[in-house]
């Protein structure tokens, strides 16, 4: 293995911390797992999803952006198209394991006490509906719902980067009208069998767009408004606040919390992204960025490495995370759930994620499709890492 | 609480029914069971005509299945708890459950067992449902809203009761943005919140009972119930304010 080095032009913190999020998905995915207290949700009103929605927009604008000056729309636009498939098959992949999983719980246990909760396998009685939904993406399991909103996302994008490109700021204000007509009319997709999506695509969309603008030229306009002393006191501030109230979620006691800003506050609504949550995402953004400039040296350190390599390949490292999330869960009601069993399986599950990723490197660089290996692919898709 | 076990077990003996094993030491820390809320019907009916109509409103896990299931369910056994707890009350507990219901299904019914049980509380026990078939939070929170609001102005007190800690079924069934939603509810209307949820939890961390177990153990899901409704009981005497009403060996 080599430290990485900058050449393609891409910027590693975007690996970095897609890498970093990754991790903390995977963490959190695990239920009753002691080392999700580490996990930015505990802290603050946003967690890892904001981080990979925005790193992804911000990727996948920098890829086929350059594909679409280069080559035009309709061929950005196919390989767009063709990274959704991917993205789809790997989800259907995803929900093939989890009937594995939901089907030998099925058949192995047959607690009395837990009968109303066996109801969840009413889905395998139903095949012809359920496998039929989660094909059209309305049936999605518990913690199976970031890959179809990111489908959705892609979907969209050939379009909103066309405009991006010509008119980034309307282009952004589109997107933030859409987020703001959608929280109006309560516009989302339909899920199966009740209600509607969990991460609301025409919410979330935002978040996607203002990667995508970012990372056309967007963060170089935002640069001296990221630079002035008043943006980081503003988000020190708003951090601190978002850390307190998140304390009051844990401590018995409520009162540090009076009744009007709660009836302010809540529900801090995750499924149309919440506007506390996207500015606690703002100010995190806005802290690191000062923290970690582009050039940092601390990007090429050995530390970070392993981070970053999960950060460069996000689809197979998420669903190798999403897998390694219900094994882990297996385990732990398997074998033994005690505190070391659990820091056992979080590390076990990282040090998992990081071995895939090094071979997945490894298969690129023989394909000659990695950023800084020799062969230079024809193929703008994948170099650089992926969207 | 171990001479309130103690006073069940002689009750138990005396009427002839030896328990092949103890029932076990499931107490519960005063801060997972007590809430501030109070159950003022429920002290009128008592101080006034010594009597106490309960209704359980629940789902699948409100009974158990099998010829013996609902009388060792935690209704039943709530009250065989208050009936021997409280002296010279007259305890009666209607217990309505039905498969597969979701708060919103469940609100839509009340006035059916307000009018045919005219109970002083009603034990709404909800969410399972809701959260197996993935039902959007705000919707869950509104049904809620709206069935705690009817249940009172039918003239009843209402305890929540949130779902039960099922270890194994954890990672296809998300519970936690439901439970949050109970303590909300439960917090923003002034009623008391049986946190089943995390009673259950405490005893499966104590290894007061093994949660995972795999297998028919029906004697399990019987030990978990009785637990439950002495708990419950625990609950009502306390948001109740009844302790005037406890046996004085029981007190």
């Amino acid at each position: 293995m080599h430290a990485p080095v900058v050449t393609t032009g891409r910027d590693l913190r975007l690996d970095l911390f897609r890498g970093l999020a990754l991790w903390l998905i995977y963490l959190d995915h695990i239920p009753s797992n002691v080392v999700s207290w580490i996990t930015i949700r505990n802290f603050g009103f946003s967690d890892a999803t904001e981080i990979f929605i925005f790193i992804s927009g911000y990727t996948a604008a920098f890829v086929y952006g350059r594909a679409m000056r280069e080559r035009g729309f309709v061929v950005a636009g196919a390989r767009i198209l063709r990274r959704a498939w991917q993205i789809y098959v790997a989800h259907v992949f995803l929900f093939a394991i989890y009937m594995a999983e939901i089907s030998y719980v099925a058949t192995s246990f047959d607690n009395p006490l837990y009968a109303e909760e066996m109801n969840i396998l009413d889905f395998l009685k139903q095949p012809d509906m359920t496998i039929v939904q989660a094909l059209l993406l309305k049936f999605k399991p518990v913690n199976m719902d970031i890959l179809p909103l990111y489908i959705i996302l892609l979907l969209l994008f050939p379009p909103a980067l066309w405009l991006l490109q010509r008119a980034p700021t309307s282009a952004l204000g589109a997107s933030l009208a859409l987020y703001v007509l959608t929280w109006q009319f309560g516009w989302n997709l339909p899920a199966y069998p009740d209600g509607s999506w969990f991460f609301n695509p025409f919410a979330w969309q935002l978040l996607f767009v203002f990667g995508a603008w970012c990372a056309l030229g967007g963060a170089r306009r935002l640069a001296p408004i990221l630079q002035s002393n008043v943006t980081i006191a503003i988000a020190i501030v708003y951090l601190a606040f978002a850390f307190v109230i998140a304390l009051s979620w844990y401590l018995p006691d409520q009162a540090i919390v009076p009744h009007w800003l709660e009836d302010l506050i809540y529900p801090i609504d995750k499924t149309n992204l919440d506007v506390l949550r996207f500015a606690h995402f703002l100010a995190l953004a806005a802290i690191t960025v000062r923290l970690v400039p582009r050039d940092s040296p601390m990007l090429n350190a050995w530390a970070l490495y392993p981070a970053v390599l999960c950060g460069q390949h996000s689809l197979e490292i998420f669903c190798l995370g999403v897998f390694l999330s219900f094994a882990g869960h297996f385990a732990l009601v398997e074998i033994s759930g005690a505190f070391w069993m659990q820091v056992v399986i979080s590390l076990l599950g990282i040090a998992a994620m990081i071995g895939t990723a090094a071979l997945v490197t490894w298969y690129k660089d023989l394909e000659g499709r990695n950023p800084g290996s020799r062969k230079k692919p024809p193929d703008a898709d994948l170099a650089g890492g992926e969207a | 609480m171990r001479t309130h076990i103690a006073i069940v077990l002689a009750a138990a003996l005396l009427a002839g029914r030896a328990f092949a094993v103890d029932p076990p030491s499931c107490a519960v820390p005063d801060n997972l069971l007590f809430v501030d809320s109070s159950l003022n019907r429920v002290t009128a009916a008592v101080s006034k005509q010594r009597r106490l109509a309960i209704a359980v409103l629940g789902t699948g896990s409100s009974t158990l299945t099998g010829a013996e299931g609902p009388s060792q369910a935690y209704p039943a056994r709530l009250g065989d708890a208050l009936t021997q707890r409280l002296s010279n009350v007259t305890v009666r507990v209607a217990s309505q459950t039905k498969a597969g219901q979701t708060a919103d299904m469940m609100r839509r019914n009340m006035r059916d067992l307000l009018n045919s049980e005219k109970p002083d509380l009603v034990i709404w026990q909800t969410g399972t449902v809701d959260a197996i078939r993935r039902v959007e939070v705000d919707e869950f929170r509104a049904a809620l809203e709206a069935g705690v609001e009817s249940l009172q102005a039918g003239g009843a007190d209402v305890i929540l009761m949130n779902m039960q800690y099922s270890p194994r079924t954890e990672s296809m069934i998300a519970v936690g943005p439901y439970v949050d939603e109970m303590h909300a509810v439960a917090l923003q209307r002034d009623v008391p919140l049986f946190d089943r949820f995390a009673i259950m939890r405490y005893w499966s961390d104590e290894g007061t009972f093994d949660l995972n177990a795999a297998g028919r153990d029906i004697g399990l899901a019987q030990r978990v119930h009785d637990c439950l409704g002495r708990a419950l009981g625990e609950l009502v005497v306390e948001s109740g304010h009844l302790q005037a009403f406890v046996n004085k060996a029981n007190r």
